[in-house]
């Protein structure tokens, strides 16, 4: 499996990133470089291994609901790089 | 647009309902509608960087609850997942939703159409977050996002395509209106948006096996307006056909001012989710004796309600039905049967007069005030002959009205029919000696002047006299 | 002064108590120390000075006033600019996040508060914590207090700079395959990575969120023990968070490691290792020989896994987290977007550095429809098996000792442009994420006047044991007392 200009341009447009013709050759050198090294795990037989998303066995952690204060407006709209009327201001959602 | 002769019609229906929890699912933030822009957001709902979830135990709760209300099978071992895209209304850029491991899945729900049940599939039950609000401005060329919204518990329910007519999608979705409202997990405001209702419908010749190109619709705010959607999609789609075109996958938009539907052209590439598992929640684990707690706390259904009404109650099938298919008016009935044993009254009451005031005037039973207590000591009070039923209607107008308990209206406005012989023989006599003509026209054989001198009997007495025995003192009177 | 933050915890926390000392003169000296040093260091990104000083004379009268006082009192203190500090610039050393000022504080920053240390400022790192010698920075790259040509490590560069360079008392790091360790272990000082679970991740912004961990940055074991105790613990607000018995860490530097059975893997001292790193430990190991402690060669057989594991695991996970920068609510968002989906191009793409784009477009890949299965699922898979290569090696051993990273620091520039290359320096410390084990770096020696550090790896929640192994060493060493001529 390798990967080609056409795969990483289909991933930075699916991860929201604009990439130079430069940045999109490397990347797909990169790329390929890191998951040739990747394949190396296809080496293992791993039918019958559960897959490991938590190293601790935790289960069912859960709070009671039980409303706690919100942060106020002011704060929420604090870090807001555009705002109008208490609410994120962005450029019309097209549909 | 009826059923088409040519094209058979399929169905599924991707329902989306709001738990009504106290606070968000996977923060402490107040989850309910209504609240100014924003005021209702927390570094968690925000999305800001660095925080992390906890699952609200109520929210699973009320999920559980209402995949056992449908029948589904309840998973022992379930789990979050991110589902990933980019949207203004996701503050993630990730919902947290669930993959592979739903709360509950295989179950079915019954419907009636045209007096047929039929069981409709329920491929699972899923929790989720749910996302911001969007308002556009500026004619269009920006957007402002509330985030108020956002981490409201939400479940999705996904139907098998199953559903054949745009009547059934209606009946599918009041009865799981019905239900949501039966488990109290949501209030169910589609006009507020705690129900949603997204479709995938297409259609093939009668008879052909394989599922014809389907559309997905999206923006239906009424059951009334799926119908329609429905209806139109399944006409276009035939027109479609027919002018020997094919259908088109796409996800197209109920107008329902123009009444008909828009296709969405995506202006972007095919979502490409890419679901994993949540590393910032653990499993849930359910065991058996969760699952029994929750399972007590279920109440009587609808189904199993109307059939208890026709068997134990005798009362006609479509009446139990309209009845039980909202809990509050089958929790008003019941409450009356406390007051009276005349099931068959309550219900004809309720069926003609109460139905008929709240569809008159467009009003829900929570809009009223009168009680099922009310309903059934007034029925009691009929039984009894202390109301006549023109008293009734009266008392019954008070009691929505005012909620007061039909004795006190009773007394209150004088009201209580008149069973004493001596004093309504005072007043028949006295009509009698009024109305000389009619006396005479009933001597004459005229027997239709009985009943003008009755009506002059309860006029006199303001509608108090018992009618039965103004009958019979004036028949005697006029014998003599 | 910079001499006083060489007292041990217990001298300092005396002297303060005693009014030898006050804790504004601990944070002048540390301000002062970083006025003389960090113009060539660069270990800070932003300094908290007014705060510090305001909150340096509410403890001075609090201390005046003969209030019970804390052993962390008073001490100036340097947060990784990773973990979210309330009305205090948290950038993640990225351009992205620049202009965020926080509106909460991170449960470690809340607990860092509670026990009354001073918050001198936010330390530098690789942007997002990816990366090993901070040359990812953003903003510019820190420099090895010992040698300024030389990386000082990463991603927790700036937090082990600034002890080493005596800027800081402690610091606070975060450790996702080996950050805290690495960068510990180039600059000559002490950092440990606890147990998965055991610090809350609440305001540690996510790089990848089932590896990370805070964990502190010290300049001997005792004072790691202090600070751990301060920030360890269960933490309603992380769902990974260990509901554990958290032990009095102090009381377990007992000195005492008779009988002490130590497993070394071979494949941490195989191909690869400088000889001069090798022989450094061996001479540690010889150390606990004579202490009493016992060691052999073992097997992770899967060692030679662990860096493709990591680097999809991570890389997926870090996908996802890095999402939420989108410029919509926060951060630095593009000049004159002309619709949303350029609004989000250009304000990511002109946010992050080129590493943070790299680890976006592998995760994304290794997400995305078809590759599920063969990537992240696989190396989920694999990381169950690393995580019993450990369970194995920990029935018949205590602990695990091998160097915390292969080589001593390189020079600045020296790997740049060569990802996979700069991947395989994290080849002992990664497994210990994966595993989710704690683990501790300390000084063992120099290698051509550049520290080595030797890695201690115990039981899962059993940090007690690794700092009595870590101390008893200590106490019969003096590797930790070397201080780089600055």
């Amino acid at each position: 499996m390798s990967i080609t200009i056409k795969d990483v341009e289909h991933v930075a447009a699916l991860a929201r990133l604009e990439l130079s013709e430069e940045e999109k050759e490397q990347f797909t050198d990169q790329l390929n470089a890191i998951l040739k090294y990747a394949e190396k795990l296809g080496e293992l037989d791993t039918n019958n291994v559960e897959p490991t998303s938590h190293v601790q066995p935790i289960t069912n952690v859960m709070r009671e609901d039980v409303p706690r204060p919100s942060v106020g407006v002011e704060k929420a709209m604090r870090n807001a790089p555009d705002e109008e009327d208490g609410q994120f201001r962005v450029p019309a959602v097209l549909e | 647009m009826s059923q088409s002769t040519k094209y058979e019609t399929v169905v599924g229906l991707e329902v989306h309902v709001e738990l009504h929890t106290k606070s968000k699912i996977f923060c402490g933030c107040k989850a309910s509608f209504g609240a100014a822009p924003n005021t209702h957001t927390c570094p968690i709902c925000l999305g800001h960087p660095g925080v992390l979830p906890v699952l609200n135990r109520q929210a699973v709760e009320y999920a559980m609850k209402a995949a056992m209300a449908l029948n589904c099978e309840i998973a022992t071992e379930s789990k979050f997942d991110r589902k990933n895209y980019f949207y203004p209304d996701s503050p993630k850029a990730y919902q947290i939703s669930q993959y592979d491991k739903p709360i509950g899945e295989n179950g079915w729900i019954d419907i009636e159409v045209d007096g047929k049940t039929k069981r409709i599939g329920i491929t699972r039950l899923h929790l989720e977050e749910d996302a911001g609000k969007l308002t556009h401005v500026d004619g269009g060329y920006a957007s402002l996002v509330d985030l108020n919204r956002v981490g409201t518990p939400l479940v999705e329910i996904v139907s098998e395509p199953d559903i054949r007519t745009p009547e059934e999608a209606k009946a599918y979705l009041e009865k799981l209106k019905a239900i949501m409202l039966y488990c109290e997990v949501s209030d169910v405001k589609m006009e507020e948006g705690s129900l949603r209702c997204d479709a995938n419908i297409s259609i093939r010749p009668w008879g052909q096996e394989k599922l014809g190109t389907r559309t997905e619709l999206k923006n239906m705010n009424s059951f009334r307006g799926v119908q329609r959607g429905l209806e139109y999609e399944e006409w276009r789609q035939a027109e479609v056909l027919d002018g020997g075109g094919i259908v088109v996958q796409e996800t197209r938009r109920w107008d329902e001012a123009k009444g008909k539907t828009i296709s969405m052209r995506s202006k972007e590439e095919a979502h490409d989710y890419r679901y994993f598992p949540d590393p910032d929640l653990v499993q849930i684990y359910i065991d058996d004796e969760w699952k029994t707690r929750v399972l007590a706390s279920i109440p009587e259904l609808p189904d199993a309600r109307q059939v208890r009404y026709a068997s134990e109650l005798g009362l006609p099938s479509y009446d139990a039905a309209v009845i039980t298919s909202s809990k509050k008016l089958a929790d008003f009935f019941e409450e009356s049967l406390n007051y009276t044993k005349d099931a068959k009254a309550v219900s004809n009451w309720i069926m003609g007069d109460l139905l008929g005031y709240l569809n008159a005037n467009s009003l829900e039973l929570d809009d009223v005030k009168i009680t099922g207590q009310g309903l059934g000591e007034m029925i009691g009070l009929l039984e009894k002959g202390t109301i006549s039923s023109k008293i009734a209607k009266t008392v019954f107008k008070t009691m929505l009205e005012t909620g007061k308990l039909p004795q006190q209206i009773v007394e209150e406005q004088g009201l209580v029919q008149i069973s004493d012989e001596g004093a309504i023989l005072a007043i028949v006599e006295k009509v009698v000696a009024a109305n000389p003509q009619s006396v005479e026209d009933f001597r004459a054989g005229k027997d239709k002047a009985i009943g003008f001198l009755v009506g002059q009997v309860m006029k006199e007495s303001r509608g108090k006299a018992n009618p039965a025995l103004a009958n019979k003192l004036l028949q005697e009177c006029l014998s003599r | 002064m910079a001499s006083t933050f060489d007292l041990r915890l217990q001298d300092l926390h005396s002297k303060l108590n005693g009014k030898e000392v006050s804790v504004a003169e601990l944070v002048e000296a540390s301000y002062k120390r970083i006025a003389d040093t960090d113009f060539e260091i660069k270990a800070f990104l932003t300094l908290n000075e007014e705060q510090a000083r305001k909150d340096a004379a509410e403890l001075d009268n609090q201390l005046a006033s003969g209030a019970e006082c804390g052993l962390l009192f008073g001490l100036p203190a340097g947060i990784k600019d990773n973990i979210v500090t309330e009305n205090l610039l948290t950038t993640c050393a990225s351009q992205f996040l620049s202009n965020y000022n926080p509106i909460y504080n991170a449960t470690v920053s809340r607990k860092l508060k509670a026990a009354q240390s001073v918050t001198i400022g936010k330390l530098n790192m690789d942007e997002f914590a990816m990366g090993g010698s901070n040359e990812n920075s953003s903003f510019y790259p820190t420099r090895n207090p010992w040698h300024t040509d030389y990386v000082p490590g990463g991603s927790s560069g700036g937090s082990a700079a600034a002890v080493a360079a005596g800027q800081v008392y402690f610091s606070l790091g975060s450790d996702t395959g080996g950050s805290i360790r690495q960068p510990a272990s180039y600059c000559g000082v002490v950092g440990l990575k606890p147990t998965y679970g055991l610090v809350s991740r609440f305001g540690l912004v996510a790089f990848a969120s089932s590896l990370d961990q805070i964990g502190p940055i010290t300049k001997n074991v005792e004072d790691s023990a202090y600070v751990l105790q301060a920030i360890a613990g269960y933490d309603e607000l992380d769902s990974t968070s260990a509901k554990v018995e958290i032990p009095d860490y102090s009381s377990s530097l007992t000195g005492d490691v008779k009988g002490l059975r130590i497993g070394v893997p071979k494949e941490y001292l195989g191909q690869g290792i400088d000889p001069k790193v090798k022989e450094s430990v061996l001479a540690a190991l010889k150390v606990y020989e004579s202490l009493g402690a016992t060691w052999e060669e073992v097997s992770l057989p899967h060692t030679e896994y662990a860096i493709a594991t990591y680097y999809l695991l991570a890389s997926s996970e870090a996908s996802s987290n890095l999402a939420r920068f989108d410029g919509v609510r926060y951060g630095v968002r593009a000049d004159n977007p002309d619709s949303l989906i350029d609004l989000y191009r250009k304000s990511r793409s002109q946010g992050f550095g080129p590493e943070v784009k790299r680890r976006i477009m592998l995760g994304t890949y290794a997400l995305s429809s078809g590759y599920y299965d063969a990537y992240y699922l696989k190396a989920q898979k694999v990381r169950t098996l690393i995580k019993q290569d450990f369970d194995e090696v920990f029935k018949q051993f205590d602990v695990i000792i091998g160097p915390t990273a292969p080589t001593t620091a390189f020079k600045i520039g020296e790997q740049v442009g060569d990802p996979l290359t700069m991947y395989l320096n994290d080849i002992c410390t990664i497994p210990v994420n994966l595993a989710g084990v704690p683990a501790i770096s300390i000084p063992c020696g120099l290698a051509d006047n550049m520290p080595v550090g030797l890695q201690i790896i115990g039981k899962a929640f059993d940090e007690a044991t690794v700092l009595r192994v870590a101390h008893a060493f200590e106490q019969n060493t003096e590797h930790h007392k070397l201080r780089p001529q600055l």
